[in-house]
């Protein structure tokens, strides 16, 4: 059967891939961070930008949402073009961003923020759904968004995104400060959202994290991807990876 | 006759009602620039054009449709709005990426030629504009008498106030605007249209100058200065209550009126300035205002 039947919104790209990047640059203002960015990310895996500081995941993920005003190249989700359109037209598309800030708003209390984001296509969890995955929020509905503890803020963060029907999303340095109990509780949430079908872009610092979550690992440097290592490769590759994370 | 302080009872009061009626303006008024501030990060200078205009077109739709009162209180308001929606479309989105002065500079230079415009066409000396018979006359509530249209202006300020803060504080709606508030570009992220959301904000800030205008008309005459007069005042209640607070503006608003109207019955010559002595103690002891968050 040809491949086109089988995913017909996939267009040109390799078998399955829901997101394809390929020579993306970008600037903050004058500053050229991104130098030809390509990777692209399959229906249903979980892949993480690793990186040093400063290597542009973070960079990355802003111009997959569409953030990053000044972006130019070609960022394809599920087989259309993306890159001028603004990020609210992409987020409408299905994609889900969870920020490296976590951007947990304080005018808001947890249900208000919970709440936020507007559904964008049918499918995502309920409420319910959310609140099981993450039982430490159902407690705190009515607390002032920012007074809850960072661990908390991140399964906020996270929570919010997966009402809106979004299948793909984008969590930057989700365990960034995080004590190893959340670290561990962060790995479950991601093992389980892959589980149940979600699409998961990772930026990531911590190998041990990566590697217990991960199906690849897109190698981020100075503004270019520079490897790839499937996780199953992951441990022949480790000192590898530690010279590209400079640890 | 009855005295506290040494002032009849009933001069106390009615220095009061007038001060709390005063507050209804401020509080109507500081309330849309501070809605308009919290998102836009514009200081609408135009504001007290676009409350003069609310007055401005409850006349006109008196004298040229024969719509009376009621109806100017809901059309007018929504005519400000329009415009503001016009004007926001066309001028005020292109200077978001720009520095304050800009939008400072366009929003005043507009308040100057609305009222140009408007004092070309009708001069200066004000049209009168008579109070609906349904609200004329007044009670006498035995410490003082109470013109019914003044105590409505009250009313009718605190419910649209109050409705505001309920819409803002308590809906979904009001949810997306203090977030986006707080972080524009996130809240587009998500898939808002944030763009959409700013123009309705600055239509429903400028309309509730438009309202204020109407409420106006039958108590101060309607003339092309009446805005200008009166929102150096608000500028100096939005900055005692905070920029950009909700719940500030309005409790600052009616307090201020209060204060302004006590001070008249104490010490008249310093009625005038007191909101601005007030504004400079204020800016002295809390710089983010009495309900400001700190930046």
């Amino acid at each position: 059967m040809p491949e086109a039947a089988l995913l017909p919104e996939a267009g040109a790209e390799a078998a399955g891939a829901l997101l394809a990047v390929e020579a993306l640059h970008g600037w903050y203002g004058e500053s050229h961070v991104l130098h030809g960015i390509a990777l692209d990310v399959r229906q249903g895996e979980v892949a993480t930008l690793i990186g040093r500081n400063g290597a542009g995941k973070t960079t990355t993920l802003k111009a997959i949402i569409g953030i990053l005003e000044k972006r130019s190249g070609s960022i394809r989700y599920g087989g259309r073009e993306t890159i001028g359109l603004p990020s609210r037209t992409i987020a409408r598309m299905g994609i889900g961003y969870c920020p490296e800030e976590r951007g947990i708003f304080s005018s808001l209390d947890v249900e208000e923020n919970l709440l936020l984001p507007p559904v964008v296509k049918p499918g995502g969890l309920t409420v319910a759904e959310v609140l099981e995955l993450f039982p430490n929020l159902a407690e705190r509905l009515r607390s002032q968004g920012t007074k809850l503890s960072g661990g908390e803020q991140q399964m906020l963060a996270i929570g919010r995104i997966l009402r809106t029907g979004a299948r793909l999303l984008l969590l930057d340095e989700p365990t960034e400060g995080l004590a190893p109990v959340i670290v561990q509780q962060i790995g479950r949430t991601v093992r389980r959202l892959k589980a149940l079908g979600f699409t998961v872009v990772l930026v990531e610092q911590n190998l041990h994290f990566a590697a217990e979550v991960a199906d690849r690992h897109w190698v981020v440097e100075q503004g270019r991807v520079v490897d790839m290592v499937p996780n199953e490769d992951l441990e022949r590759n480790r000192d590898k990876l530690h010279a590209y994370l400079g640890v | 006759m009855t005295e506290i302080f040494g002032i009849p009872t009933a001069a106390l009061f009615g220095q009061l009602l007038l001060g709390l009626i005063n507050g209804a303006f401020y509080a109507t008024l500081s309330l849309g620039l501070a809605v308009i501030f919290g998102l836009l990060n514009i200081i609408n200078f135009t504001h007290g054009a676009q409350y003069m205009m609310g007055a401005f077109f409850a006349w006109m739709l008196l004298n040229y449709l024969g719509l009376g009162y009621w109806w100017a209180l809901v059309l007018a308001p929504v005519a400000v709005g329009l415009l503001g929606i016009v004007i926001e479309r066309l001028l005020i989105a292109r200077l978001y990426k720009l520095d304050h002065i800009y939008g400072l500079l366009l929003t005043f230079g507009l308040a100057l030629v609305i009222e140009g415009a408007f004092r070309n066409g009708y001069g200066v000396s004000g049209l009168p504009y008579t109070i609906p018979a349904q609200l004329a006359g007044g009670t006498n509530l035995g410490f003082m008498f109470l013109p019914i249209y003044r105590g409505w202006v009250v009313v009718a300020s605190l419910v649209v106030c109050l409705a505001t803060w309920f819409v803002i504080e308590r809906t979904r709606l009001g949810a997306y605007l203090r977030a986006a508030t707080e972080n524009t570009t996130l809240v587009e992220a998500f898939g808002v249209n944030v763009p959409r959301l700013v123009t309705l904000t600055y239509g429903f800030g400028v309309a509730l100058a438009g309202f204020a205008g109407v409420l106006a008309a039958p108590i101060y005459s309607v003339n092309p200065t009446m805005g200008a007069n009166l929102i150096i005042t608000v500028f100096a209640v939005v900055v005692v209550g905070g920029m950009g607070s909700i719940l500030g503006s309005i409790v600052t608003g009616f307090l201020l009126g209060l204060v302004e109207g006590l001070t008249k019955v104490f010490y008249p010559e310093a009625a005038a300035t007191v909101i601005f002595v007030i504004m400079a103690l204020v800016l002295l002891v809390k710089p983010a205002g009495l309900f400001g968050r700190a930046a």
